[in-house]
């Protein structure tokens, strides 16, 4: 086994993975140690904004994420940032103060009524992005001491990892993902939704609208005979489980599928214990299907 | 679809509104567009839209801007980006969208059918603006109040859940530097200065 070597981010963890993804940040806690990952919390982060800021005035919602942006560059790290819609903002925010003279110079005009200024230097990265880029595959794999021994998952890369482009996998067939779950053991389903829409924010709004999209994504992964769904993106995970039971009422539909996040699965390949891993706060239960796979 | 077969003829034509969507980074490319539809068949929401992204851009560069402005169309698109990166004329699709947005917001015209968007996006500026983060319970709590207090029935199960869990804080926490955020937005929001964006 080859030495672990420590690589440092710039952790983002973002509002929800304060609140209702709580799981997702205590698992890539958990699993980060391991893997010689150190997250070094941005201080002081504020919201990168979602997408409300952008309905509301453009260069807002850049200045917003603009602000953590400059604590980022002046740790000199990657800001890693595991939640699909921060990642996507930040990154987009980053790219339009690089690409555009005069968004540039209309950030550092906003940020500098609170005395800040960004020279544009950042780089933002996704969970994924950095699992899969900057990890040799054998340096994960070595550490693996529970195979997945088949387990079959829908990889579920939602919208905001992979658009809006340019981005580091393909905008509508990503592999990344299949091929880091398959390293670990996994079999991965023929998944062909697994970039398309859960709705989002609409589960409030638009409930009816939602709850189809959701219901596509759960029926279609079942129907590939997935025991569970691969998330990276909180609110993807939030919508693809909570609302299970609601939608097996509306479509008569009983569906029944666990939905985790992509650190969740790693922890258990890295043999960390089920309950470091926030499993025990998914409506649907995930544990039956590692019994029946990897054991208890 | 419930796609709308009025005509527009008797619609006043604003010769200004395409202007202020050039004003978007990179949103003169909306002269470009070919009318292939390619947003509208990559689009989740276009089934439940009243006019179809490819009819919004018509409708947009032809200055129907009460049309486009009232539209629900506008406030369905959840930025998926499907539309964005399939465009054969790379049109900027998704922060054209944005834009219509914030257009609706600014000159009023907002579809009666379609307040519930709306509502929570700017709410959520509201609460970030308050905490300089998203607070869940908050922005949920202010949005049940002005779309309907009865909704929150069908979530007290699921809220329950959530907070004997941990995961539905009743209080938000404010940032330190959350007077650096109002400062900053504040500042964009009065924009004066701030030519054309």
């Amino acid at each position: 086994m080859s030495e672990t070597k420590i690589r440092s981010y710039a952790y983002y963890p973002g509002c929800s993975l304060e609140a209702t993804s709580i799981p997702y940040d205590i698992s890539l806690r958990a699993i980060a140690p391991i893997l010689g990952m150190e997250l070094r919390e941005i201080e002081d982060w504020n919201c990168c904004g979602a997408s409300a800021y952008f309905s509301t005035d453009q260069i807002m919602g850049f200045a917003l994420a603009a602000r953590n942006l400059v604590f980022a560059e002046e740790m000199g790290l990657d800001v890693l940032a595991p939640c699909a819609a921060c990642y996507a903002i930040l990154k987009k925010a980053n790219n339009y103060f690089n690409d555009d003279p005069k968004v540039e110079q209309m950030v550092n005009r906003a940020l500098a009524t609170a005395g800040l200024e960004y020279k544009g230097g950042a780089k933002v990265r996704h969970l994924l992005d950095v699992l899969v880029n900057d990890f040799e595959p054998y340096e994960i794999t070595d550490k693996v001491v529970k195979k997945l021994n088949g387990m079959k998952l829908a990889p579920y890369y939602g919208c905001m990892v992979v658009r809006p482009t340019p981005s580091f996998d393909n905008p509508w067939q990503p592999e990344s993902m299949d091929k880091f779950l398959t390293n670990l053991g996994a079999e991965v389903v023929h998944y062909p939704l697994k970039t398309k829409c859960c709705g989002g924010t609409f589960i409030s709004t638009h409930k009816e609208i939602a709850f189809r999209l959701v219901h596509n994504l759960l029926r279609n992964a079942k129907d590939n005979g997935a025991d569970a769904i691969v998330c990276i993106c909180p609110l993807c995970q939030f919508n693809l489980d909570n609302y299970q039971r609601k939608i097996a009422k509306e479509y008569r539909d009983e569906i029944k599928i666990p939905v985790v996040y992509l650190s969740q699965i790693l922890g258990i390949a890295l043999g960390i214990d089920k309950k470091k891993l926030g499993l025990k706060e998914h409506t649907i239960r995930f544990e039956p299907v590692i019994a029946q796979y990897v054991g208890l | 679809m419930v796609a709308k077969t009025e005509h527009f003829w008797e619609e006043k034509v604003d010769t200004h509104f395409l202007d202020e969507v050039f004003a978007i980074p990179g949103g003169k490319k909306i002269r470009a567009c070919i009318q292939c539809g390619t947003c509208s068949g990559s689009c989740p929401m276009c089934p439940d839209m009243d006019y179809s992204p490819r009819q919004i851009f018509a409708m947009t560069r032809a200055g129907l801007k009460e049309s486009v402005l009232s539209s629900t169309a506008i406030w369905l698109c959840t930025a998926c980006y499907s539309c964005a990166v399939r465009c054969p004329k790379d049109i900027k699709i998704t922060d054209i969208m944005y834009k219509l947005k914030q257009l609706s917001l600014k000159h009023g015209l907002k579809n009666p059918a379609e307040k519930r968007s709306p509502v929570l996006l700017s709410n959520f500026v509201k609460v970030v603006r308050k905490y300089g983060r998203s607070h869940e319970r908050s922005l949920l709590t202010r949005y049940f109040l002005k779309t309907g207090v009865f909704q929150i029935l069908d979530y007290v199960g699921l809220g329950l859940r959530l907070f004997t869990k941990g995961r539905l804080p009743i209080f938000g926490k404010k940032i330190k530097g959350v007077k650096e955020v109002r400062t900053i937005m504040d500042y964009c929001l009065r924009k004066e200065e701030k030519v054309n964006v």
